[in-house]
């Protein structure tokens, strides 16, 4: 069985939807890979910023 | 753009335009829904038959890899609707097409959740069923030659 931290989760996932959104939202190769980097660092990204806020909102 | 003097109308000229039928002939011919059907049946399947083998082969490993992993983590496959989640959640699982099935027949996912991660498995396994429809709908386009 397969345990993972939450991070890693976040990553997982992030990396698996980019390349599937990348491929399939833009029609060239250049464009796909551009389109899937900025989706992994939103999801990543974002995932990084909430948590911030809700260690600060919990102190 | 060609002025015709006689009737002083502008006439257009489509040389070297692509027309549906044009993009239609390029996607190929047969039935236009196989694309579609098998790509939700199985990952990448409909990108496959477009000759679109990079493509294909990434769709492929990212969405079973998210089902395999999810289904690494303990997380569950709904086999019943008994409320709007639920319903929703089995909307999500019955796209990843055949992988669904033969993880039911195998009786895969249906252990009750003893871990944290078991949440999060389940969560991969439905996204992995949306990113899959998703997908096979991409090969739809290809194949209607609406994507290029």
């Amino acid at each position: 069985m397969f345990h993972p931290s939450h991070f890693t989760a976040v990553l997982l996932f992030a990396l698996f939807a980019s390349v599937v959104f990348g491929i399939t939202q833009r029609e060239t190769p250049r464009r796909m890979i551009r389109y899937g980097i900025y989706c992994f660092v939103l999801f990543a990204g974002s995932a990084i910023a909430l948590s911030w806020i809700m260690f600060l909102i919990a102190r | 753009m060609l002025p015709d003097p006689a009737s002083g109308l502008v006439r257009y000229s489509q040389e070297g335009m692509a027309t549906t039928q044009d993009k239609n002939t390029a996607a190929g011919s047969g039935f236009v829904y196989l694309p579609l059907i098998a790509g939700w049946l199985v990952p990448g399947a409909g990108h496959f038959l477009l000759r679109k083998w990079g493509r294909g082969a990434l769709l492929s490993a990212s969405i079973v890899g998210m089902f395999v992993l999810g289904i690494a983590m303990q997380g569950k496959l709904y086999g019943g609707a008994h409320d709007i989640l639920d319903i929703l959640g089995l909307a999500g699982d019955l796209g990843n097409g055949l992988l669904y099935f033969f993880s039911r027949i195998l009786g895969l996912g249906a252990d009750p959740v003893q871990v944290t991660t078991a949440d999060y498995g389940t969560r991969f396994i439905v996204v992995s069923g949306l990113l899959n429809v998703i997908a096979a709908v991409d090969a739809h386009n290809l194949r209607t030659g609406r994507k290029s």
